[in-house]
């Protein structure tokens, strides 16, 4: 008896911290992106040395580091980005669903498909705010008209700025504001369904409103998308990750939970980033 | 820190709140002393002074307080220098209640300075000699940022419990002998308690400051020797 009570009493504690406790309690979920040993080369210099880490499904990645340090290097490799470019080459693994995105033989369309991305600057095309995000769609999927009206109010939607453009679908996506833009390039990846979305610095260009929006939103996606964050913003990779990698150099220094890092990192070099006391 | 901050300000205030903690705990310390030794000498007007001070001790915890959410406020600090600023901002509660501990035994030493005295104080002073030991141990720990002597504060308060179950048995037993001791009895059956637990404040500070250095916490079970819970004392031949 006293031990039903006991037990009830430790569920209606952990219940009680409700969303607060997910980041706090540093529970990471399995793996949808294992990477091991993944090393980069630009021609002979190598940008990523001995990668091992997992990213977790469903879960906010955020990527920290000085300039050069390799992230956004990784997050390129994660969908292939630098096989657009000769002299660029990665080994190792990086597996998502049995697959190796850096298999030479890896499916780049599937990959693409399976791995969207957001970058710094909201990069609309010159069409409409329905064609944005239909565009994309189309290269994938052959849909009638209306499933196409669904999917695009869908990911509108999901992104949180249908309320906004919905009167206005036809008209030029170049009329929304920054902030607007870079939510429609988020609907705009998100519409392909994807697994993972990597964002690289996503709210550099965007004012504190409009962050904290793309912060919203993200908190939001990851309940559906494996999320990898790279953010010079380090409040901004504790308040919006569930995991954080601090890279310096090419090598992975330190990954842990948000928590962990930013309260008690284990290895110095972090410690001193992270507090502003960089070499 | 073994390297300066980018931001020299940044680094100055946290120099500023580590100055302010020690002038705090350094005020502490004198207030310890000075109740226990205005109860050893029957000093009324030194115990006064102990008791008028308190209010400085309080306005140094509202100070590194209003300090310590400023800091949070305006640099938001990360990792070790969060955790510096969090314990300086618990301990100095810790010390506000070593503070008010010392001004309650002043106190009563006034009024025990009125009354005919019972017993040795010898334990008094060997208790009040090793809390102060122990906070200003713990305080030099906090300036040097040096965790292992932290756990040697924390470690350490057994023999203070330990002096203090001696005091209270002996209390016990002077009331049963003679009711007249009853007054003067209890009134340093507190102040032995308020050293006691200006023992455990300083174990709570000792924990603050490991945290501050390491980012980890002390075990839950400290160990302990204050067993005067459960003691009872049966009057002779009852």
């Amino acid at each position: 008896m006293s031990t039903t009570a006991e037990t009830g009493a430790a569920e209606a504690n952990t219940q009680g911290f409700g969303g607060v406790q997910a980041r706090s309690e540093a529970v990471l979920n399995p793996p949808r992106i294992a990477i091991r040993n993944l090393e980069f080369f630009y021609g002979d210099n190598r940008a990523l040395k001995g990668i091992d880490f997992d990213i977790p499904d469903r879960q906010v990645t955020g990527m920290i580091g000085p300039s050069g340090c390799g992230k956004s290097t990784l997050l390129r490799v994660l969908n292939r980005m630098y096989s657009l470019y000769p002299g660029q080459r990665a080994t190792g693994e990086a597996m998502i669903d049995g697959m190796n995105i850096v298999a030479p033989d890896a499916d780049l369309n599937a990959l693409r498909a399976k791995i969207g991305m957001v970058f710094q600057k909201p990069t609309p095309f010159p069409m409409t705010i329905f064609e944005n995000i239909a565009f994309g769609v189309r290269l994938h999927e052959k849909l009638s008209k209306a499933q196409m009206d669904e999917r695009v109010e869908w990911a509108l939607t999901r992104a949180a700025i249908w309320d906004e453009v919905k009167d206005r679908l036809d008209a030029s996506a170049l009329g929304l504001s920054g902030g607007q833009q870079q939510r429609l390039c988020i609907a705009r990846t998100i519409a392909v369904r994807p697994e993972v979305i990597l964002f690289d610095e996503p709210t550099s260009a965007l004012d504190p409103i409009s962050t904290l929006k793309i912060e919203e939103l993200i908190d939001e996606l990851k309940r559906d998308f494996t999320i990898v964050i790279v953010t010079h913003n380090m409040q901004q990779a504790a308040r919006c990750a569930d995991q954080v990698a601090f890279f310096y150099l090419g090598e992975l220094i330190e990954v842990a939970p948000a928590a962990q890092m930013f309260t008690a990192p284990k290895h110095p070099k972090t410690q001193e980033y992270i507090t502003g006391r960089f070499g | 820190m073994p390297t300066e901050h980018i931001v020299r300000s940044y680094d100055e205030e946290l120099r500023r709140l580590r100055d302010m903690a020690a002038r705090m705990g350094g005020l502490a310390e004198r207030q310890v002393a000075d109740a226990t030794r205005a109860l050893v000498r029957r000093d009324t007007s030194l115990a006064a002074e102990v008791v008028q001070r308190d209010v400085q001790i309080d306005q140094l915890e509202r100070e590194i307080e209003a300090f310590c959410v400023r800091l949070l406020a305006l640099r938001q600090p990360m990792a070790a220098d969060l955790r510096v600023i969090v314990a300086a901002m618990k301990l100095s509660n810790d010390l506000e209640r070593i503070g008010d501990y010392a001004a309650n035994a002043a106190k009563r030493a006034i009024v025990l300075a009125s009354l005919p005295s019972i017993g040795s104080l010898n334990g008094f002073e060997r208790m009040a000699h090793l809390v102060q030991e122990n906070l200003k141990a713990a305080m030099d720990a906090f300036v040097n940022n040096d965790a292992e002597a932290a756990e040697r504060v924390w470690a350490a308060d057994e023999p203070v419990d330990a002096i203090y179950n001696g005091i209270f048995r002996e209390l016990l037993t002077f009331m049963m002998e003679d009711p007249r001791n009853i007054t003067a009895a209890t009134h340093m059956l507190f102040i032995a308690k308020n050293l006691e637990r200006i023992g455990d404040h300083t174990t709570n500070i000792a924990e603050r400051i490991h945290y501050a250095v390491r980012g980890d916490s002390l075990p839950e079970d400290r160990p302990k020797a204050d067993e005067s819970a459960y003691a009872v004392v049966r009057p002779a031949g009852g």
